[in-house]
């Protein structure tokens, strides 16, 4: 591999950071790297020279590909595994399979009842909206069970950060169902 | 505007008492929006960023509540100068950390405040002085809705507003109150009400907001829930929360003066000899013997004409505004010393605090 500057010597120096949120890496040559003094930690700020480099080496990209991305804006289901935050306001679509039980845990709620742009156009003419004020008992099994089932293969996948959330989203809904 | 003459004057919410404000120092509500067809800032491009602070920044300044504005972009201001409106409460600690793209819109009186591609493209911010939630919000969702008309704000019907981080989904707004709770830290009941609070899916932070320290006895309580209330009802709902607080922290100062008034009195005139005659304070030590004096104003031991000396003090003595009232860069063992002289020829009239009540009772005690 060779050094993300000069492009010329072999890179010996790996360099990662979280910038924004977002892990960066950069790989440089012994050379360049003292010259952009990155073998002194507290002077170094890798945002800065990404800047220069205009980005190039966001390393970040999903080479993974399974991986689900936004063709909005390119940010993938890792990256908001990391970051908690979305890319862009179409991620909420892309992305959308179980974000409901995320929110549930979150927000105790999954439907927005407060203000609405004006300029917004008004909601089809489906029940959708209503859906809130009336007794969610008919959908609860259902959700609890899709909740039930991604929590078995999220252990299945070992992926057990994801298993915690959604063990205490399926708790929280449990909870939920015997008060009520 | 310039930013020497936005500091010239201490914030509006700092001069003018509001409701409840013994204990409630303010109130304040943020709205998080975004942009359709811009990724978020923090995946957003500096191209990008400087695309969506010229959409927005013309728009802010025109409004008829932010004539007269402070707008800057955040590479244009000192590190000192970014501090100076974090102190202030006028941006966050994260914003001030901002680089290309980022910039802050404020009106002259310092009661709205909007922070361009913080996390969201657009957080705006309303405070007031005491427990005026609501009133706060409307003042900023009349600038929301005026904002609505020339911006294409990202919103969906299920999801509301849609924001970076999913915690801020649907309404979009914070609203927190920041309380003095003197008493309930004295009488060691302050821990279980942060517990409560959490309970009851409010959240309690420090002075400056997540993972900061609670100092001065201060603590802002705010929504931690945005998606599937009304805007209304989260508000009625912390009011109700607000309301029970006082009430707990006014019972624990009257049952503080009934029980142990000898450590009542020590603790406001340890705090009133420190401060008028201390030559070197750290900020720490400054911000809790404040809050004692504050509270002495409460319980009628000090004038309170002092009140607002105090208000005041609690942000001038912090770090940045040191530096700027110095004009120049200090080292911490200098701001200490500063400090120290600042406080003083502030607290200058001020008579030591008079007890009489108390002692009164206590010899009535003795008969």
């Amino acid at each position: 591999m060779n050094c993300d500057l000069c492009q010329t010597e072999k890179a010996t120096i790996f360099f990662s950071q979280m910038v924004e949120g977002t892990l960066q890496k950069v790989n440089l040559c012994k050379c360049c790297a003292d010259d952009k003094g990155v073998t002194d930690p507290t002077g170094f700020a890798l945002a800065d020279m990404l800047e220069g480099m205009g980005q190039q080496t966001s390393l970040d990209h999903p080479m993974n590909k399974d991986d689900l991305v936004c063709g909005s804006c390119g940010f993938s289901q890792t990256d908001f595994k990391k970051t908690g935050r979305f890319g862009c306001a179409d991620c909420y679509h892309v992305f959308d399979e179980g974000l409901d039980g995320l929110l549930e845990a979150m927000h105790k709620h999954t439907q927005h009842v407060g203000k609405v742009p004006a300029t917004f156009p008004d909601l089809p003419a489906l029940p959708e909206a209503d859906l809130h004020d009336l007794p969610p008992e008919p959908t609860r099994p259902n959700k609890l069970s899709e909740l039930k089932e991604a929590l078995s293969k999220s252990v299945e996948d070992e992926d057990y950060e994801e298993a915690a959330r959604l063990r205490d989203a399926i708790s929280q809904l449990e909870t939920q169902h015997s008060e009520s | 505007m310039r930013f020497s003459t936005l500091l010239k004057k201490p914030a509006e919410w700092m001069r003018t008492p509001g409701p409840e404000s013994d204990i409630v120092m303010t109130s304040r509500v943020r709205l998080a929006r975004n942009l359709v067809g811009h990724p978020f800032p923090g995946w957003a491009r500096k191209e990008d960023r400087h695309l969506v602070m010229e959409a927005v920044r013309p728009v802010l300044e025109e409004l008829v509540e932010m004539k007269d504005s402070f707008s800057e972009e955040m590479t244009k201001l000192t590190a000192i100068e970014k501090q100076v409106l974090v102190e202030r409460h006028l941006i966050s600690r994260e914003h001030a950390a901002k680089g290309p793209g980022c910039g802050t819109v404020m009106n002259r009186k310092q009661t709205i405040s909007v922070m361009i591609n913080e996390e969201d493209h657009l957080r705006m911010q309303a405070i007031r002085p005491g427990l005026q939630l609501l009133s706060a919000y409307r003042a900023l969702d009349q600038i929301d809705t005026q904002l609505e008309g020339e911006l294409p704000y990202a919103f969906d019907h299920q999801y509301g507003y849609l924001t970076a981080c999913p915690t801020n989904l649907g309404t979009g707004m914070r609203a927190s109150a920041m309380l003095h709770l003197p008493g309930l830290v004295l009488s060691e009941q302050i821990s279980q009400t942060i517990a409560g609070a959490n309970k009851i899916g409010l959240a309690v932070r420090g002075l400056y907001g997540e993972g900061t320290e609670a100092l001065a006895n201060l603590f802002q309580i705010s929504n931690q829930n945005t998606l599937g209330a009304k805007e209304e009802e989260i508000i009625a709902h912390l009011d109700r929360v607000i309301a029970q607080l006082i009430a707990n922290e006014k019972n624990a100062r009257m049952k503080i003066l009934e029980d142990r008034p000898t450590m009542m009195q020590d603790q406001i005139g340890r705090a009133y000899a420190v401060l008028k005659f201390a030559h070197i304070i750290s900020s720490k030590e400054a911000l809790n013997h404040l809050s004692m004096i504050r509270l002495g104003c409460d319980l009628g031991f000090i004038p309170e004409e002092e009140r607002e000396t105090i208000t005041v003090l609690l942000t001038e003595i912090q770090p940045a505004h040191l530096q700027i009232s110095a004009k120049r860069k200090l080292s911490p063992e200098e701001r200490d010393i500063l400090r120290a002289d600042i406080i003083r020829s502030s607290l200058n009239g001020l008579t030591p605090p008079d007890f009489s009540t108390i002692l009164t009772e206590r010899d009535n005690d003795d008969e």
